[in-house]
């Protein structure tokens, strides 16, 4: 009985990465075009390298501020191991976009286990999947650490929403100093999710 | 006003700012500390941050009885160290109106236990207010001011995480103008000797009564019949938001946001309205015993859950039967990513020399340290809540000394929750004189909240300079002399004040302070002038590295191995140069030199 308008975004990353940034410009740009919205945040105890999940649901009234298991309309991992973490909050259907960077965690980092490798081939078998190496995009563009950006163009191409400004969203979350490097990540990520499609 | 996304937190803190609250004050405890901060920017508002949830809702108490409004914001644990006087105001009443915000973590996200503190309501004999979004926690927060002068009783305001840490959007108002309420000397009402309690004991029925005919006829305690009335749920707080995500408009719902006293006359006409009435509500059944209680027949804990925090899924299953499955994805291809300490943490030079002490019982405390007990530190055993570490660690070392145990007590706490009840325990301690080893691992801020500042920091919660209080002058004002302060990331240093410790814990307790501050802290002029460490990066030479792994025996996360060359290898992002990786190696293949980029 779940109402049909309601979209389902989960952001996942590692502490650090920018997560929360990108769910703030896209609340923003959801909120300005007419939508209610609810953000969950969910993390971990220590302030450095634990996994780090945002939730955003929009539409026209949303209840739960919780996405459930297999409720996701679109997963976007900014790390590529997160979102094997979290795929079973996409629901069958749904829509992955996942960055290639890896950040190894501390049982891989002391030689305990191995970062398991084949990730984008065995989520590409699962899901509608799009995979982006953010860093180097944003590297080319003079701003590593706008991959987030590029992830939030990617994110906003796939869910398409009508009636948003997304440049003044952008203006609005970032400081002004930083505000055309960040633009040219935001349309970066928009053009190549739109040429993928 | 246009409305904003606004976490619970941002709302209450708005509502306080809207009931044209003066006082507000606190101690950071996830999922609460977000509530001051914000409170904080309020210019209007004198915010401050108290050593701890006692001193906090005591300030609250007294700025009510001084005539203005007040507020005082905790986790759920903070509302047991803050007990004591609030059972007594409940008695006395306001002045001022005063609220108080205990935020519960069901779930256990951040927090030792899961204790559903709607119990304390009905056992301190106030009324609760339970908002189950932000735009409530806003609007609620401000009535609860008007609730509390016109009952005169001071407000529970109970949050959960998801409630405190979800946003949603919130329509702001204008502040009240509220004028304080001139102080007269009154012993009937604020003086607690037994002749003034007995009297006061005796008005609480008659506000009793009063409280449970508003639940029974009050806005934020609603049905809803949109729906069949085939089916009935009670519920409040964010457990109707589940509950209406699950079930729509499709059932009828009574939508509670006054729960104690329970409005047990509206639940009774709710059930004769609907033909099955379910209780959905998270952790334990504390409307589901009220009601039952009261001889209504109701469906609640049969069906769900009483542990864990609840959401849409749990309650599709249990009352539906549906259980929802995502895309499953090869369970191999991911690894654990447990927390660590940070790298370049000064905790970590400690830890790593009191975990290789033989015949060793470190206790430990609740702040960023709890991590110590993971691997490879290993290093931490024990555990209670905030601010047991040394009166623990005190019964632990007369238990060992009684029962001819050979073990030394190591017990730990940062310089946070000295300030909050360690110095009790501290106290403990000294007089009754055990053989404990106390150490407190100062990184002159509160590191796991998020950096709050405290006694020790020399700054407010509104930036403006404060009296510095030093732990070294505290201890030997209690009048121990045994006391030795350490810089941890020099483990020589450290190595030599635990020799230290252990040959002077056979005379009587002993402190050991680490002093460095925490990686991620701004730092303070003082800070700057005391603490010099060259922003320089630590790298391997792999000619010299045989892979030996020791230097990842420190847990630091900056460090990593190479399987295939079965070398160590340093992540120059991270790395601060902190040296402890180095000072570890055999083979003084790790040398600091490169400037951080």
């Amino acid at each position: 009985m779940k109402r049909p308008d309601t979209q389902s975004v989960i952001l996942v990353g590692v502490g650090g990465q920018g997560t929360i940034l990108a769910s703030k410009v896209l609340t923003t740009g959801l909120i300005d075009a007419g939508y209610d919205v609810k953000m969950s945040e969910v993390h971990g105890m220590s302030q450095r390298g634990g996994s780090v999940t945002t939730q955003v649901r929009y539409g026209q009234k949303v209840w739960s501020p919780l996405i459930g298991q297999g409720e996701a309309d679109v997963l976007v991992s900014f790390e590529t191991m997160e979102a094997m973490r979290c795929l079973p909050f996409l629901k069958p259907g749904g829509k992955v976009i996942v960055n290639t960077y890896r950040m190894p965690p501390l049982p891989v980092l002391s030689g305990e286990c191995e970062y398991p490798d084949g990730i984008v081939d065995e989520l590409k078998k699962r899901a509608d999947t799009l995979a982006i190496d953010a860093v180097k995009i944003a590297s080319d563009l003079g701003m590593p650490r706008g991959m987030n950006v590029v992830l939030l163009g990617a994110l906003i191409s796939a869910i398409g929403v009508d009636g948003a400004d997304w440049t003044q969203a952008l203006r609005g979350c970032v400081k002004p100093k930083f505000f055309e490097d960040n633009l040219r990540c935001l349309e970066a990520g928009l053009n190549l999710a739109a040429a993928k499609a | 006003m246009t409305k904003q996304l606004m976490s619970g937190n941002e709302a209450v803190a708005r509502g306080a700012w809207e009931a044209g609250v003066a006082f507000a004050s606190a101690y950071p405890g996830t999922p609460s500390t977000e509530i001051l901060e914000n409170v904080g920017t309020y210019k209007e508002i004198v915010a401050e941050w108290a050593p701890n949830e006692k001193v906090a809702m005591e300030a609250a108490i007294g700025a009510s009885m001084g005539g203005v409004r007040s507020m005082a914001a905790m986790k759920h644990v903070g509302l047991n160290v803050a007990a004591d006087p609030i059972f007594t105001f409940a008695y006395m009443g306001v002045s001022g109106g005063m609220v108080f915000v205990t935020a519960d973590d069901p779930g256990m996200h951040s927090s030792q236990n899961e204790q559903d503190n709607r119990n304390y309501a009905p056992f301190i004999k106030i009324p609760m207010l339970e908002p189950s979004d932000s735009q409530e926690a806003k609007d609620m927060f401000r009535d609860a001011f008007d609730l509390s002068e016109r009952f005169d009783t001071p407000v529970m305001f109970r949050m959960t995480t998801r409630v405190c840490h979800s946003k949603s959007l919130v329509e702001p108002g204008e502040r009240y103008p509220f004028a304080a309420i001139p102080y007269v000397k009154n012993r009937a009402k604020f003086d607690d000797v037994p002749i003034a309690a007995k009297r006061n004991r005796l008005k609480m029925p008659e506000r009793d009564r009063r409280l449970l005919a508003l639940s029974n006829d009050c806005k934020y305690n609603r049905a809803e019949y949109s729906g069949s009335r085939k089916v009935g749920i009670v519920t409040s707080g964010v457990s109707y938001q589940y509950a209406k995500e699950v079930f729509g408009d499709a059932v009828s719902y009574l939508k509670l946001g006054l729960t104690n006293p329970l409005p047990i006359d509206l639940i009774r006409e709710f059930r004769a309205r609907v033909e099955t009435m379910y209780v959905i509500e998270e952790l334990d059944p504390y409307m589901e015993n009220q009601i039952k209680a009261a001889g209504i027949d109701c469906i609640g804990k049969e069906k769900i859950p009483a542990i864990d925090e609840l959401n849409p899924n749990i309650i599709r299953k249990a009352l539906l039967g549906e259980e929802a499955r995502g895309v499953q994805g090869d369970p191999k291809l991911v690894v654990p990513r447990p927390p660590a300490l940070c790298a370049g943490c000064p905790h970590r030079g400690f830890f790593y020399e009191a975990a290789k002490r033989k015949d060793t019982v470190i206790v430990g405390d609740i702040g960023c340290y709890a991590l110590s007990g993971n691997e490879p530190l290993n290093a931490k055993d024990l555990a209670n809540c905030m601010g047991s570490a040394f009166s623990v660690g005190h019964g632990l070392s007369k238990a060992f000394a009684l029962s001819g145990q050979d073990k030394t007590v190591v017990a730990c706490m940062g310089d946070s929750t000295f300030f909050h009840t360690g110095i009790n325990a501290l106290e403990e301690v000294i007089y009754n004189d055990s053989h404990l080893i106390c150490c407190v691992l100062d990184n002159r801020i509160t590191g796991m909240t998020g950096h709050q500042e405290n006694p020790g920091t020399g700054y407010t919660l509104k930036g403006e300079p404060a009296t510095i209080m030093d732990v070294g002058t505290i201890v030997r004002a209690l009048g121990l002399e045994r006391v030795r302060t350490v810089n941890p990331l020099h483990l020589d240093e450290m190595k030599k004040a635990l020799d230290w410790a252990y040959t002077e814990v056979r005379e009587g307790p002993v402190v050991l302070i680490t002093r460095w501050p925490c990686v991620l802290k701004r730092l303070s002029a003082e800070d700057r002038r005391e603490f010099r460490m060259t922003p320089a990066q630590c790298t391997i030479d792999r000619k010299k590295c045989i892979g030996c792994k020791k230097c990842l025996s420190t847990g630091c996360p900056a460090l990593s191995f190479d399987t295939c060359e079965r070398k160590a290898a340093i992540d120059p992002m991270q790395c601060v140069g902190c040296t402890v990786c180095a000072q570890v190696c055999p083979q003084q293949a790790i040398v600091k030199g490169a400037k951080k980029a």
